[in-house]
Protein backbone atom coordinates (compact mmCIF):
# COMPACT_ATOMS: atom_id res chain seq x y z
CA UNK A 1 0.00 0.00 0.00
CA UNK A 2 1.42 3.37 -1.04
CA UNK A 3 0.96 6.56 0.95
CA UNK A 4 -0.73 9.19 -1.27
CA UNK A 5 1.81 11.83 -2.32
CA UNK A 6 1.34 15.34 -3.71
CA UNK A 7 4.02 14.67 -6.31
CA UNK A 8 5.16 11.31 -7.65
CA UNK A 9 8.62 11.24 -9.27
CA UNK A 10 9.16 8.19 -11.44
CA UNK A 11 12.93 7.72 -11.38
CA UNK A 12 12.93 4.06 -12.37
CA UNK A 13 16.04 3.20 -14.38
CA UNK A 14 17.78 6.48 -13.52
CA UNK A 15 21.31 6.15 -12.14
CA UNK A 16 22.68 8.25 -9.29
CA UNK A 17 22.68 11.20 -8.94
CA UNK A 18 19.69 11.63 -11.30
CA UNK A 19 16.92 10.71 -8.80
CA UNK A 20 18.24 13.26 -6.31
CA UNK A 21 18.65 15.88 -9.06
CA UNK A 22 15.00 15.29 -9.99
CA UNK A 23 14.00 15.68 -6.34
CA UNK A 24 16.04 18.88 -5.97
CA UNK A 25 14.54 20.39 -9.10
CA UNK A 26 10.92 19.55 -8.39
CA UNK A 27 10.44 19.76 -4.61
CA UNK A 28 9.25 23.34 -5.16
CA UNK A 29 6.19 22.05 -7.02
CA UNK A 30 4.56 20.99 -3.74
CA UNK A 31 3.48 23.37 -0.98
CA UNK A 32 5.35 23.45 2.34
CA UNK A 33 4.04 20.45 4.28
CA UNK A 34 3.43 18.53 1.05
CA UNK A 35 4.73 15.04 0.35
CA UNK A 36 6.95 13.96 -2.55
CA UNK A 37 7.43 10.30 -3.49
CA UNK A 38 10.64 9.33 -5.28
CA UNK A 39 10.33 5.94 -6.94
CA UNK A 40 13.88 4.87 -7.72
CA UNK A 41 15.47 1.57 -8.67
CA UNK A 42 19.04 2.84 -8.18
CA UNK A 43 20.40 1.48 -4.88
CA UNK A 44 22.25 4.71 -4.07
CA UNK A 45 18.89 6.48 -3.62
CA UNK A 46 18.35 4.58 -0.35
CA UNK A 47 21.26 6.52 1.16
CA UNK A 48 21.15 9.64 -0.95
CA UNK A 49 17.48 10.64 -0.52
CA UNK A 50 17.72 10.74 3.31
CA UNK A 51 21.13 12.46 3.03
CA UNK A 52 19.64 15.06 0.69
CA UNK A 53 16.84 15.71 3.21
CA UNK A 54 19.38 16.25 5.98
CA UNK A 55 21.55 18.57 3.88
CA UNK A 56 18.60 20.57 2.52
CA UNK A 57 16.61 20.77 5.76
CA UNK A 58 13.70 18.67 4.51
CA UNK A 59 12.05 15.72 6.25
CA UNK A 60 12.71 12.14 5.20
CA UNK A 61 9.41 10.33 5.77
CA UNK A 62 10.49 6.75 5.10
CA UNK A 63 10.68 4.03 2.48
CA UNK A 64 7.85 2.03 0.96
CA UNK A 65 7.56 -0.30 -1.99
CA UNK A 66 5.72 0.63 -5.17
CA UNK A 67 3.25 -1.97 -6.57
CA UNK A 68 5.94 -3.20 -9.01
CA UNK A 69 8.40 -3.76 -6.14
CA UNK A 70 10.52 -0.65 -6.78
CA UNK A 71 11.53 1.25 -3.61
CA UNK A 72 9.52 4.45 -3.03
CA UNK A 73 11.10 7.11 -0.81
CA UNK A 74 8.91 9.76 0.86
CA UNK A 75 10.02 13.33 1.46
CA UNK A 76 8.05 16.06 3.23
CA UNK A 77 8.80 19.62 2.20
CA UNK A 78 9.54 21.68 5.33
CA UNK A 79 10.75 24.93 3.75
CA UNK B 1 55.67 32.97 -23.85
CA UNK B 2 55.21 30.84 -26.96
CA UNK B 3 58.21 29.98 -29.12
CA UNK B 4 58.28 30.46 -32.91
CA UNK B 5 56.41 27.19 -33.43
CA UNK B 6 53.64 28.37 -31.19
CA UNK B 7 54.62 25.95 -28.41
CA UNK B 8 54.46 27.09 -24.83
CA UNK B 9 58.00 27.42 -23.55
CA UNK B 10 59.16 25.75 -20.41
CA UNK B 11 59.38 29.06 -18.57
CA UNK B 12 55.62 29.41 -18.88
CA UNK B 13 54.78 25.82 -18.14
CA UNK B 14 54.36 26.00 -14.36
CA UNK B 15 51.33 28.25 -14.68
CA UNK B 16 50.09 27.24 -18.14
CA UNK B 17 50.49 23.48 -17.84
CA UNK B 18 51.01 22.58 -14.20
CA UNK B 19 52.47 19.18 -13.42
CA UNK B 20 49.82 16.62 -12.52
CA UNK B 21 49.18 16.53 -8.79
CA UNK B 22 48.61 13.05 -7.39
CA UNK B 23 46.20 13.16 -4.45
CA UNK B 24 45.44 9.47 -4.02
CA UNK B 25 48.06 8.21 -1.56
CA UNK B 26 45.39 6.25 0.31
CA UNK B 27 45.19 4.00 -2.76
CA UNK B 28 48.97 3.88 -3.15
CA UNK B 29 51.70 6.14 -1.77
CA UNK B 30 54.49 6.73 -4.30
CA UNK B 31 57.60 4.70 -3.54
CA UNK B 32 59.56 6.34 -0.73
CA UNK B 33 63.10 7.37 -1.78
CA UNK B 34 64.48 5.16 1.01
CA UNK B 35 62.60 2.18 -0.47
CA UNK B 36 63.84 2.87 -3.99
CA UNK B 37 67.49 2.83 -2.91
CA UNK B 38 67.07 -0.30 -0.83
CA UNK B 39 65.09 -2.09 -3.52
CA UNK B 40 67.73 -1.49 -6.17
CA UNK B 41 70.51 -2.71 -3.88
CA UNK B 42 68.51 -5.73 -2.70
CA UNK B 43 67.59 -6.79 -6.23
CA UNK B 44 71.29 -7.51 -6.74
CA UNK B 45 71.70 -9.47 -3.51
CA UNK B 46 68.34 -10.91 -2.53
CA UNK B 47 67.47 -13.27 -5.41
CA UNK B 48 68.39 -16.64 -3.89
CA UNK B 49 66.17 -19.04 -1.95
CA UNK B 50 66.59 -18.03 1.70
CA UNK B 51 66.17 -21.67 2.83
CA UNK B 52 69.28 -22.96 1.06
CA UNK B 53 72.67 -23.28 2.68
CA UNK B 54 74.98 -21.64 0.12
CA UNK B 55 76.36 -18.13 0.20
CA UNK B 56 73.76 -16.34 -1.98
CA UNK B 57 70.99 -18.05 0.05
CA UNK B 58 72.57 -16.89 3.31
CA UNK B 59 72.63 -13.40 1.82
CA UNK B 60 68.92 -13.55 0.95
CA UNK B 61 68.13 -14.99 4.39
CA UNK B 62 70.07 -12.18 6.03
CA UNK B 63 68.14 -9.56 4.08
CA UNK B 64 64.81 -11.19 4.92
CA UNK B 65 65.67 -11.43 8.63
CA UNK B 66 66.83 -7.83 8.50
CA UNK B 67 63.52 -6.75 6.94
CA UNK B 68 61.63 -8.61 9.65
CA UNK B 69 63.72 -7.02 12.40
CA UNK B 70 63.21 -3.51 11.02
CA UNK B 71 59.45 -3.93 10.69
CA UNK B 72 59.30 -5.38 14.22
CA UNK B 73 61.22 -2.41 15.59
CA UNK B 74 58.97 0.09 13.78
CA UNK B 75 55.82 -1.59 15.09
CA UNK B 76 57.30 -2.29 18.54
CA UNK B 77 56.65 -6.03 18.24
CA UNK B 78 58.92 -9.12 18.31
CA UNK B 79 60.62 -10.15 15.05
CA UNK B 80 59.20 -13.69 15.31
CA UNK B 81 55.69 -12.19 15.36
CA UNK B 82 56.17 -10.65 11.87
CA UNK B 83 55.27 -12.43 8.62
CA UNK B 84 55.58 -11.02 5.10
CA UNK B 85 52.72 -11.87 2.75
CA UNK B 86 52.14 -11.21 -0.95
CA UNK B 87 49.73 -8.33 -0.27
CA UNK B 88 47.83 -6.49 2.42
CA UNK B 89 44.72 -8.40 1.36
CA UNK B 90 46.53 -11.70 1.92
CA UNK B 91 47.66 -10.52 5.35
CA UNK B 92 44.03 -9.65 6.18
CA UNK B 93 42.75 -13.01 4.96
CA UNK B 94 45.42 -15.06 6.78
CA UNK B 95 45.22 -12.92 9.88
CA UNK B 96 41.46 -12.91 10.32
CA UNK B 97 40.71 -16.45 9.15
CA UNK B 98 43.63 -17.87 11.14
CA UNK B 99 42.43 -16.11 14.28
CA UNK B 100 38.93 -17.42 13.67
CA UNK B 101 40.28 -20.96 13.19
CA UNK B 102 42.12 -20.74 16.52
CA UNK B 103 39.08 -19.46 18.40
CA UNK B 104 36.40 -21.55 20.11
CA UNK B 105 33.95 -22.89 19.19
CA UNK B 106 36.41 -24.54 16.80
CA UNK B 107 35.41 -23.98 13.19
CA UNK B 108 32.24 -22.26 14.26
CA UNK B 109 33.45 -18.99 15.77
CA UNK B 110 31.39 -15.99 14.69
CA UNK B 111 33.17 -12.92 13.36
CA UNK B 112 31.89 -9.44 14.18
CA UNK B 113 33.13 -6.58 12.01
CA UNK B 114 32.38 -2.87 11.68
CA UNK B 115 30.15 -1.94 8.75
CA UNK B 116 32.91 0.31 7.38
CA UNK B 117 35.65 -2.35 7.17
CA UNK B 118 37.66 -2.74 3.98
CA UNK B 119 36.16 -5.21 1.50
CA UNK B 120 39.09 -7.59 2.16
CA UNK B 121 37.83 -8.02 5.73
CA UNK B 122 34.20 -8.40 4.66
CA UNK B 123 35.03 -10.98 2.00
CA UNK B 124 37.13 -12.98 4.48
CA UNK B 125 34.43 -12.78 7.18
CA UNK B 126 31.79 -14.04 4.74
CA UNK B 127 33.96 -16.70 3.12
CA UNK B 128 33.31 -19.47 5.63
CA UNK B 129 31.67 -20.12 8.97
CA UNK B 130 28.50 -18.73 10.51
CA UNK B 131 26.88 -15.53 9.26
CA UNK B 132 29.04 -12.68 10.62
CA UNK B 133 27.77 -9.85 12.75
CA UNK B 134 27.97 -6.47 10.98
CA UNK B 135 28.16 -3.69 13.57
CA UNK B 136 26.73 -0.29 12.52
CA UNK B 137 28.64 2.99 12.74
CA UNK B 138 27.60 6.56 13.52
CA UNK B 139 27.49 9.49 11.07
CA UNK B 140 31.26 9.98 11.47
CA UNK B 141 31.94 6.35 10.62
CA UNK B 142 32.87 5.32 14.17
CA UNK B 143 31.74 1.99 15.58
CA UNK B 144 30.31 1.54 19.08
CA UNK B 145 32.71 -0.84 20.89
CA UNK B 146 29.73 -2.34 22.76
CA UNK B 147 28.15 -3.36 19.46
CA UNK B 148 30.33 -6.47 19.11
CA UNK B 149 28.51 -8.37 21.88
CA UNK B 150 27.80 -11.88 20.55
CA UNK B 151 30.89 -12.06 18.34
CA UNK B 152 33.55 -14.70 19.12
CA UNK B 153 36.18 -12.84 17.07
CA UNK B 154 36.26 -9.10 16.34
CA UNK B 155 37.65 -7.57 13.14
CA UNK B 156 38.18 -3.83 13.41
CA UNK B 157 40.22 -1.31 11.48
CA UNK B 158 42.59 1.12 13.18
CA UNK B 159 41.32 3.88 10.91
CA UNK B 160 38.91 4.05 8.04
CA UNK B 161 40.51 3.97 4.60
CA UNK B 162 37.82 6.12 2.94
CA UNK B 163 36.97 8.80 5.47
CA UNK B 164 39.92 8.68 7.89
CA UNK B 165 37.98 8.26 11.14
CA UNK B 166 39.97 6.46 13.86
CA UNK B 167 38.20 3.55 15.53
CA UNK B 168 37.99 3.12 19.33
CA UNK B 169 40.11 -0.06 19.25
CA UNK B 170 41.42 0.29 22.79
CA UNK B 171 37.88 0.61 24.16
CA UNK B 172 36.80 -2.83 22.91
CA UNK B 173 35.76 -5.18 25.71
CA UNK B 174 38.58 -7.43 26.96
CA UNK B 175 38.70 -11.13 26.28
CA UNK B 176 37.43 -11.38 22.71
CA UNK B 177 40.22 -12.10 20.17
CA UNK B 178 40.84 -9.04 17.99
CA UNK B 179 42.01 -8.86 14.41
CA UNK B 180 43.20 -5.32 13.67
CA UNK B 181 43.21 -4.08 10.07
CA UNK B 182 45.96 -1.49 10.38
CA UNK B 183 46.45 -1.05 6.62
CA UNK B 184 45.22 2.56 6.46
CA UNK B 185 47.33 3.84 9.36
CA UNK B 186 50.46 1.66 9.52
CA UNK B 187 53.58 3.81 9.67
CA UNK B 188 51.57 7.03 9.83
CA UNK B 189 50.27 6.53 13.38
CA UNK B 190 51.37 4.34 16.30
CA UNK B 191 49.38 1.12 16.66
CA UNK B 192 46.63 0.86 19.27
CA UNK B 193 47.57 -1.23 22.33
CA UNK B 194 44.75 -3.74 22.02
CA UNK B 195 45.15 -6.39 19.24
CA UNK B 196 46.01 -10.05 18.86
CA UNK B 197 46.63 -10.25 15.12
CA UNK B 198 47.10 -7.35 12.71
CA UNK B 199 47.65 -6.66 9.03
CA UNK B 200 49.38 -3.91 7.06
CA UNK B 201 50.10 -3.15 3.41
CA UNK B 202 53.42 -1.71 2.23
CA UNK B 203 52.21 0.28 -0.79
CA UNK B 204 50.05 2.36 1.55
CA UNK B 205 53.11 3.70 3.40
CA UNK B 206 55.45 4.12 0.42
CA UNK B 207 56.85 0.60 0.13
CA UNK B 208 56.46 -1.45 -3.04
CA UNK B 209 53.17 -3.16 -3.92
CA UNK B 210 53.06 -6.91 -3.32
CA UNK B 211 54.18 -6.80 0.31
CA UNK B 212 51.77 -7.31 3.18
CA UNK B 213 52.65 -7.54 6.85
CA UNK B 214 50.94 -10.00 9.17
CA UNK B 215 51.70 -9.80 12.88
CA UNK B 216 50.51 -12.54 15.23
CA UNK B 217 51.07 -11.66 18.86
CA UNK B 218 53.00 -14.28 20.85
CA UNK B 219 50.62 -16.63 22.63
CA UNK B 220 47.67 -15.91 20.31
CA UNK B 221 45.66 -18.95 19.25
CA UNK B 222 46.12 -18.61 15.50
CA UNK B 223 46.09 -21.52 13.04
CA UNK B 224 46.99 -21.43 9.35
CA UNK B 225 43.66 -21.32 7.49
CA UNK B 226 45.25 -22.23 4.13
CA UNK B 227 47.48 -25.06 2.89
CA UNK B 228 50.88 -24.97 4.57
CA UNK B 229 54.23 -24.51 2.89
CA UNK B 230 57.74 -25.34 3.98
CA UNK B 231 59.19 -21.86 3.87
CA UNK B 232 61.24 -19.81 6.30
CA UNK B 233 58.08 -18.65 8.05
CA UNK B 234 55.37 -21.26 8.77
CA UNK B 235 52.61 -18.61 8.69
CA UNK B 236 53.40 -17.73 5.06
CA UNK B 237 53.43 -19.60 1.79
CA UNK B 238 55.30 -19.14 -1.47
CA UNK B 239 58.78 -17.95 -2.35
CA UNK B 240 59.58 -14.81 -0.40
CA UNK B 241 59.98 -11.52 -2.31
CA UNK B 242 63.10 -10.61 -0.35
CA UNK B 243 64.03 -7.34 -2.13
CA UNK B 244 60.48 -5.99 -1.86
CA UNK B 245 60.20 -6.96 1.82
CA UNK B 246 63.46 -5.18 2.58
CA UNK B 247 62.37 -2.10 0.61
CA UNK B 248 59.04 -2.10 2.45
CA UNK B 249 60.91 -2.23 5.76
CA UNK B 250 63.19 0.64 4.72
CA UNK B 251 60.18 2.75 3.73
CA UNK B 252 58.43 1.95 6.99
CA UNK B 253 61.47 2.98 9.02
CA UNK B 254 61.72 6.27 7.10
CA UNK B 255 57.98 6.96 7.40
CA UNK B 256 57.96 6.29 11.15
CA UNK B 257 60.99 8.55 11.61
CA UNK B 258 59.37 11.44 9.75
CA UNK B 259 55.74 10.92 10.73
CA UNK B 260 55.52 13.66 13.35
CA UNK B 261 56.67 16.31 10.85
CA UNK B 262 54.87 14.93 7.80
CA UNK B 263 51.72 14.20 9.78
CA UNK B 264 51.57 17.70 11.25
CA UNK B 265 52.00 19.28 7.83
CA UNK B 266 49.39 17.00 6.26
CA UNK B 267 46.98 17.60 9.12
CA UNK B 268 47.14 21.37 8.54
CA UNK B 269 46.66 20.96 4.77
CA UNK B 270 43.71 18.62 5.29
CA UNK B 271 42.16 21.14 7.69
CA UNK B 272 42.35 23.70 4.89
CA UNK B 273 40.74 21.35 2.39
CA UNK B 274 38.00 20.50 4.87
CA UNK B 275 37.23 24.18 5.46
CA UNK B 276 37.35 25.18 1.79
CA UNK B 277 35.27 22.21 0.59
CA UNK B 278 32.65 22.89 3.27
CA UNK B 279 32.41 26.47 1.95
CA UNK B 280 31.22 25.26 -1.46
CA UNK B 281 27.41 25.24 -1.48
CA UNK B 282 25.79 21.85 -0.79
CA UNK B 283 29.07 20.08 -0.13
CA UNK B 284 29.34 17.86 2.93
CA UNK B 285 32.74 16.98 4.38
CA UNK B 286 32.50 13.60 6.06
CA UNK B 287 34.46 11.66 8.69
CA UNK B 288 35.74 12.80 12.06
CA UNK B 289 37.28 16.28 11.82
CA UNK B 290 39.80 15.64 14.63
CA UNK B 291 40.26 11.94 15.46
CA UNK B 292 41.33 10.95 11.97
CA UNK B 293 44.19 9.95 9.72
CA UNK B 294 46.48 12.91 9.04
CA UNK B 295 46.57 12.68 5.25
CA UNK B 296 43.05 12.02 4.07
CA UNK B 297 39.76 13.88 3.61
CA UNK B 298 36.48 12.92 1.95
CA UNK B 299 33.56 15.07 0.85
CA UNK B 300 30.41 14.69 -1.22
CA UNK B 301 28.91 17.25 -3.60
CA UNK B 302 25.14 17.28 -3.99
CA UNK B 303 23.78 16.85 -7.56
CA UNK B 304 27.21 16.00 -8.92
CA UNK B 305 28.10 12.82 -10.79
CA UNK B 306 31.17 11.27 -9.15
CA UNK B 307 32.68 10.04 -12.40
CA UNK B 308 32.32 13.47 -14.03
CA UNK B 309 33.89 15.08 -10.99
CA UNK B 310 36.92 12.76 -10.95
CA UNK B 311 37.32 13.09 -14.73
CA UNK B 312 37.12 16.90 -14.69
CA UNK B 313 39.59 17.15 -11.80
CA UNK B 314 41.93 14.80 -13.63
CA UNK B 315 41.66 16.97 -16.77
CA UNK B 316 42.84 19.89 -14.65
CA UNK B 317 45.73 17.84 -13.31
CA UNK B 318 44.40 16.53 -9.98
CA UNK B 319 44.21 12.77 -9.38
CA UNK B 320 41.65 11.88 -6.69
CA UNK B 321 39.58 8.81 -5.76
CA UNK B 322 35.81 8.53 -5.35
CA UNK B 323 33.41 6.28 -3.45
CA UNK B 324 30.51 7.00 -5.79
CA UNK B 325 28.78 4.08 -7.48
CA UNK B 326 29.50 5.26 -11.00
CA UNK B 327 33.24 5.13 -10.31
CA UNK B 328 33.23 1.62 -8.80
CA UNK B 329 33.82 -1.65 -10.66
CA UNK B 330 30.78 -3.04 -8.82
CA UNK B 331 28.59 -0.03 -9.77
CA UNK B 332 27.38 0.06 -6.17
CA UNK B 333 28.05 2.99 -3.87
CA UNK B 334 30.75 2.81 -1.21
CA UNK B 335 29.64 0.62 1.70
CA UNK B 336 31.46 3.04 3.99
CA UNK B 337 29.44 6.07 2.90
CA UNK B 338 26.24 3.99 2.96
CA UNK B 339 26.90 2.77 6.50
CA UNK B 340 27.54 6.34 7.64
CA UNK B 341 24.33 7.55 5.98
CA UNK B 342 26.11 10.29 4.04
CA UNK B 343 25.66 11.29 0.42
CA UNK B 344 27.22 8.64 -1.83
CA UNK B 345 27.17 10.57 -5.10
CA UNK B 346 29.55 13.36 -6.02
CA UNK B 347 32.09 11.86 -3.66
CA UNK B 348 35.79 12.68 -3.67
CA UNK B 349 38.56 11.32 -1.48
CA UNK B 350 41.68 13.47 -1.38
CA UNK B 351 44.76 11.86 0.18
CA UNK B 352 48.09 13.65 0.40
CA UNK B 353 51.47 12.16 -0.33
CA UNK B 354 54.46 12.86 1.94
CA UNK B 355 55.58 15.66 -0.39
CA UNK B 356 52.23 17.26 -1.27
CA UNK B 357 52.84 21.01 -1.04
CA UNK B 358 50.75 23.95 0.02
CA UNK B 359 50.78 25.08 -3.62
CA UNK B 360 49.35 21.70 -4.71
CA UNK B 361 46.50 22.07 -2.24
CA UNK B 362 45.90 25.73 -3.16
CA UNK B 363 45.74 24.79 -6.83
CA UNK B 364 43.24 22.04 -6.11
CA UNK B 365 41.09 24.35 -4.00
CA UNK B 366 41.20 26.97 -6.76
CA UNK B 367 39.68 24.65 -9.36
CA UNK B 368 37.26 22.70 -7.15
CA UNK B 369 34.37 25.21 -6.84
CA UNK B 370 34.33 25.89 -10.59
CA UNK B 371 34.37 22.20 -11.48
CA UNK B 372 31.44 21.53 -9.12
CA UNK B 373 29.54 24.56 -10.42
CA UNK B 374 30.03 23.56 -14.08
CA UNK B 375 28.84 19.98 -13.55
CA UNK B 376 25.77 21.24 -11.68
CA UNK B 377 25.06 23.78 -14.42
CA UNK B 378 24.98 20.96 -16.99
CA UNK B 379 22.02 19.38 -15.18
CA UNK B 380 20.31 22.73 -14.63
CA UNK B 381 21.10 23.18 -10.94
Amino acid sequence: MSTPADLELDCRGMLCPLPVIELGKRIGEVAVGGLVAVVASDVAARTDVPAWCRMRGQEYAGEETAPDGTPRYLVRRLS
Amino acid sequence: MADRFGHVTSADRPSALPRPVYLDSASAEPLHPAARETLLAALERGYADPRRLHGPARDARLLLDNARAVVAECLEVRPDEVTFTASGTEAVHRGLLGLRLGTAPAGDARIGYAAVEHSAVVHAARWTGPEPLEVPVDRLGRVDPEGFAGADVVALQSANHEVGTLQPVDRLPDGVPLFLDACASMGRLPLPARWDVLAGSAHKWGGPAGVGVLVVRKGTRWANPFPGDDRVDERASGFENVPAALAAAAALRAVVAERDDVGARQRALVDRIRAAAADVADVEVVGDPVDRLPHLVTFSCLYVDGEALVTELDRRGYGVASGSACTASTLTPSRVLEAMGVLTHGNVRVSLTRDTTEADVDGFLDVLPGVVRDIRAEVGL
